[in-house]
C-alpha cells in the first residue's frame, strides 16, 4: 500500500501528455543505448612498429588499424603534385571483417569511401608544405560493425598527428541517423541496415568547421538541422578520446603533470640533482 | 596576458595558443589574430615567440645539417640518397670527389647502391630537395658499424647540452658514435657487449626523453650494465 | 621481401661479424626464437580468430566457414582455401595491390602444411553430397613485418582452427536449413611449420626482416605431433648440400613441439 497519498493521487490523475513525454525520455534503442550515446570508444596511437604514425580504434564493435606513412617521395612521380603532397587514403577490410567473407580484392564501395576519408582528412593537414610528396593512409578494418567511415577518420587523424604530419586541427567523426522517427547518435550495424536515415559528419573541434557531411534516407530539413548539431556534439565527445589517445602516449595525462624543464637541452644540465630539488 | 595555456603545457594540432601581436614560432600557425599548434608537443612561450617542441615529428632538414643515409641510386651524375626526408636527397661528383673525376662507370667505386654515408647538407634546392656532401672532416662512405634509428625530435636530448649526454656515453663504452640529425645513429664498439649497452641507452633515452634527471639516471644505468657484465 | 627495396651493405656485413662470434644482433642464439604470444578467437564475427605475436611481427589469423558447391573431382568434401594480405599498414615498403610472390608462397606454405597433414575433415564439412559443402577460410593478416611469416601464420592458423566453429545445418528433402547450432571443427593434426635460414654458413631461426634481407637461402619445414614432415619449401638464391638439409630439418625437428604448444596453448 502506498505511504504517499499524493502519489497516488497524482499517478489516478497523469494526463496523457506526461506519459507520453515519460516513455520517450526512457526510450532504448536495441541494444539498451539512450539516442544520444555513443558506442564504447577505445582509442590507441603509436601501435604500428613500421608505420611513422599508427592509431588503433574500437568503436562498439569495430575494429580498425591505421598506418601512416610519409610525407615521402611520390611513385609514380608523374602523379605529384608541384606545390603540394597528395594525401592518399586507402579503405580496406579484411576478408573476416563481415559475414559472409568478402573477397579482399577493393570493392567499389571501398574507392567511394576512401575517397570520403581522404576529403574529410584533407582541410586538416598543411599540405602545401611538402610539394610532390605522398602522405598515405591506410585503413585496414579486422572488424566492421556500422559506422566504419567515420572510425577510419577518428583513428585517422590520430596517426596523423602520431606521424607528426603538421595539421591546423584534428578531425572526429560521428554519425546521426534515425529510427522509429527518432534521432539517433552513432549508430550500429543493426540501426544501419534497419533505420530511416544515416548522415555521417566530420567535423574540425577547434576551428568549428565540418569537412564530411554525407546523408542518406529521409529527413525533413529541422530534422536535418538538429541531426547536424547532435552530430558535432557527438563528434566533440570523440575529439576528447582522441586528445587522450595521444597524451598518454607520452605518459601525461593531466595538464598538470608538465614535463619539467630539463626537456630543452639548452637548460643546465650540469647540476641535475639541484633543478630536481626545485620542482 | 593573452596566452592560452602554461608554459610546457601538452598541447595538440589546433589548441590556440595565444591571441594578439606575437612572433611564431617553428610547429605553430596564424590564422587571423589567433595562434594555433600544427604538432603534438610542448608549448614554449617566451616574451615575443610562442612555439611549440613536437614531441613527434618526421625530420626537418637544414643547410649545415650531419645526416646518415643511404644510397639508393645512381643516375647521371648523382646520387640518390634515402635520408628519410619526403624527397630523397641528391649529390653530385663535386660534392663526394675533390679531384678531376669523369666516367659515371667509376661512380660506384666511390658510392655503391646500398652503401652507407655521413653526409653534410649543403643546400637546399628550390624543390626542397636536399643536396649533400661527403668532402669534409668526419663525412664519407661508413665501413665498419650499424645504424640505430630513433625519432629526430629526440636527438637533441641524445645528444645534450655542449655534447655532454653523448660524450658520456662514448667516455663509458668506448665506442665511436656518429649521430644524424635524421635520426640515425651510427655505432661501432670494441666488442658486441659494448655495442649492445649503447644501443640499450639510446632506447632507454628515447623513452624517457622528456624527464628529468635523464643524464645522471643514464649514467647510473650504464655502470649498472658494465657491473652486471663482468 | 624487405623493409626497403635495397640491402645494405652495412647491414649485411655487420650481421655477418656478429654471427661469426656465436650471436645474432639481437643477442639471440641460433636457435632462439622471439617472443612468441597467441590469442585466440578475439574476432567476434569470424568462426575462429588468432592474433600473434612474433617479436615485432603480428599477424591475425581469421577462420570464416561458408558454404559453397564442392569441387567435382571431390563431391562429398568441404573445401579449404588459405589466403594472406600483405597490408601496407605491415611494411613501408608495401604497396596496395594484388599478392605478389611472396604473399602467395607465404599461403601455399601454410596451406599445403593444413592439408598433407589432413588437419581438417573434410567428409565432416559435407552437407548435401555433391551440392553443397562447407568451405573453410583461413586469411592470414599480416599487420606488422618483421620477418618470419610463414612460422607466425603457420602457427596462428593452428590456433584459430583450434577454436573455430561451423554452424550446424540440417537436411530435409535435400534442402539444408540452418539449425542456428554450433560446434567446433575437428583439428585432427597440429602442424607447425619451422623456417630455417642460411646466412654464409650460419643456420639459424626465426629471422628478423633485416636477417631474412640478408639470407642466402631458406627451408621451411613442417611437422606434425608425430614428428613426421608433411611439407618442405626451399627458397632463396642458393644452393644446400644434402648435409646442410638435414641439418636444417634436424634444427626444426628439435624446435617444432616447442612452438606447436604455444599454438594449442598449452
Amino acid at each position: 500500500m502506498s505511504k504517499k497519498p499524493t502519489t497516488k493521487k497524482t499517478a489516478a490523475r497523469k494526463p496523457a501528455k506526461s506519459k507520453k513525454a515519460d516513455k520517450a525520455a526512457s526510450w532504448k534503442r536495441a541494444d539498451g543505448r539512450a539516442f544520444d550515446e555513443l558506442r564504447t570508444l577505445k582509442i590507441e596511437s603509436g601501435v604500428l612498429p613500421n608505420a611513422d604514425g599508427s592509431a588503433y580504434i574500437e568503436m562498439g564493435r569495430n575494429k580498425i588499424l591505421c598506418g601512416v606513412f610519409g610525407p615521402r617521395e611520390m611513385h609514380p612521380k608523374h602523379n605529384a603534385k608541384p606545390n603540394e603532397a597528395v594525401l592518399r587514403c586507402r579503405y580496406h577490410m579484411a576478408p573476416f571483417s563481415v559475414d559472409p567473407r568478402r573477397s579482399p580484392a577493393p570493392s567499389r564501395r571501398d574507392q567511394e569511401i576512401s575517397m570520403v576519408i581522404r576529403s574529410a582528412l584533407e582541410p586538416a593537414v598543411f599540405l602545401e608544405r611538402y610539394p610532390r610528396a605522398s602522405i598515405d593512409v591506410y585503413l585496414e578494418v579486422l572488424e566492421a560493425d556500422g559506422g566504419t567511415r567515420c572510425a577510419c577518420i577518428n583513428a585517422a587523424a590520430v596517426a596523423l598527428v602520431d606521424a607528426g604530419i603538421p595539421m591546423r586541427d584534428l578531425v572526429a567523426a560521428c554519425a546521426v541517423g534515425k529510427i522509429e522517427d527518432k534521432l539517433i547518435v552513432d549508430l550500429g550495424d543493426y540501426e544501419d541496415k534497419k533505420g530511416q536515415s544515416d548522415m555521417p559528419v566530420a567535423y574540425m573541434p577547434k576551428l568549428g568547421k565540418v569537412t564530411l557531411l554525407q546523408m542518406d534516407g529521409n529527413m525533413s530539413a529541422e530534422e536535418a538541422e538538429k541531426a547536424l548539431n547532435l552530430a558535432i556534439e557527438g563528434c566533440k565527445k570523440v575529439y576528447e578520446v582522441q586528445r587522450e589517445a595521444l597524451k598518454k602516449k607520452y605518459g601525461i595525462d593531466q595538464p598538470q603533470d608538465k614535463p619539467p624543464k630539463e626537456f630543452q637541452p639548452e637548460e643546465s644540465e650540469e647540476e641535475p640533482q639541484k633543478e630536481e630539488g626545485q620542482q | 596576458m593573452s596566452a592560452n595555456f602554461q608554459d610546457r603545457d601538452m598541447v595538440l594540432p589546433g589548441d590556440m595558443l595565444y591571441e594578439g601581436r606575437i612572433r611564431t614560432g617553428e610547429n605553430t600557425y596564424r590564422s587571423q589574430e589567433q595562434v594555433y599548434a600544427t604538432h603534438l608537443g610542448l608549448v614554449n612561450y617566451s616574451p615575443d615567440n610562442v612555439s611549440v617542441v613536437a614531441l613527434s615529428t618526421g625530420y626537418n632538414p637544414l643547410v649545415g645539417d650531419v645526416i646518415i643515409g643511404e644510397v639508393i641510386d645512381i643516375d647521371l651524375g648523382e646520387w640518390r640518397i634515402d635520408i628519410g626526408t619526403q624527397s630523397e636527397a641528391v649529390m653530385g661528383i663535386p660534392d663526394a670527389v675533390d679531384r678531376p673525376f669523369r666516367t659515371e662507370y667509376v661512380m660506384t667505386r666511390v658510392l655503391d647502391i646500398g652503401d652507407t654515408l655521413v653526409a653534410k647538407i649543403v643546400d637546399l634546392d628550390r624543390r626542397r630537395t636536399p643536396v649533400l656532401s661527403i668532402l669534409g672532416p668526419g663525412l664519407g662512405k661508413v665501413y665498419d658499424g650499424f645504424i640505430v634509428r630513433i625519432t629526430p625530435s629526440k636527438i637533441p636530448r641524445l645528444i645534450g647540452k655542449k655534447g655532454s649526454m653523448i660524450n658520456m656515453i662514448i667516455r663509458e663504452t668506448g665506442c665511436r658514435i656518429a649521430i644524424g640529425q635524421n635520426g640515425r645513429i651510427l655505432i661501432s664498439g670494441p666488442n658486441r657487449e659494448r655495442e649492445e649497452m649503447v644501443v640499450k641507452v639510446i632506447n632507454k633515452i628515447e623513452l624517457e626523453a622528456h624527464t628529468s634527471g635523464l643524464t645522471n639516471r643514464t649514467q647510473e644505468y650504464l655502470r649498472q650494465l658494465k657491473e652486471s657484465s663482468r | 621481401m624487405s623493409k626497403s627495396n635495397i640491402v645494405s651493405h652495412l647491414k649485411q656485413k655487420k650481421i655477418s661479424e656478429v654471427l661469426s662470434t656465436g650471436k645474432r644482433m639481437d643477442g639471440r642464439g641460433f636457435g632462439d626464437f622471439r617472443e612468441l604470444t597467441i590469442k585466440r578467437n578475439v574476432l567476434f564475427k569470424s568462426e575462429g580468430s588468432a592474433e600473434v605475436w612474433l617479436g615485432k611481427t603480428h599477424v591475425m589469423v581469421g577462420v570464416k566457414v561458408g558454404t559453397g558447391t564442392p569441387f567435382e573431382d571431390t563431391p562429398n568434401e568441404g573445401v579449404l582455401m588459405t589466403n594472406a594480405e600483405f597490408t601496407p599498414i605491415a611494411n613501408a615498403a608495401w604497396e596496395p595491390g594484388p599478392p605478389n610472390e611472396a604473399s602467395i608462397e607465404l599461403a601455399r606454405v601454410v596451406d599445403r602444411g593444413l592439408r598433407s597433414a589432413e588437419v581438417l575433415d573434410t567428409a565432416e564439412l559435407n552437407i548435401i553430397s555433391g551440392k553443397l559443402v562447407h568451405i573453410v577460410f583461413v586469411d592470414l593478416y599480416i599487420l606488422n613485418y618483421d620477418g618470419n611469416l610463414i612460422d607466425a601464420c603457420s602457427a596462428g592458423a593452428i590456433a584459430a582452427l583450434m577454436g573455430a566453429k561451423k554452424p550446424v545445418y540440417n537436411v530435409v528433402d535435400k534442402e539444408a536449413k540452418l539449425t542456428g547450432e554450433k560446434v567446433p571443427l575437428t583439428v585432427r593434426k597440429k602442424p607447425v611449420a619451422i623456417s630455417v635460414i642460411k646466412i654464409g654458413d650460419k643456420f639459424i631461426l626465426d629471422p628478423t626482416a633485416d636477417e631474412e634481407d640478408v639470407m642466402d637461402t631458406r627451408l621451411t619445414v613442417t611437422f606434425d605431433e608425430a614428428g613426421n614432415i608433411c611439407t618442405m619449401q626451399k627458397s632463396g638464391s642458393e644452393g644446400l648440400t644434402l648435409d646442410e638439409i638435414k641439418k636444417c630439418i634436424n634444427m626444426a625437428q628439435e624446435k617444432a613441439p616447442e612452438i606447436r604448444a604455444k599454438a594449442i596453448g598449452d
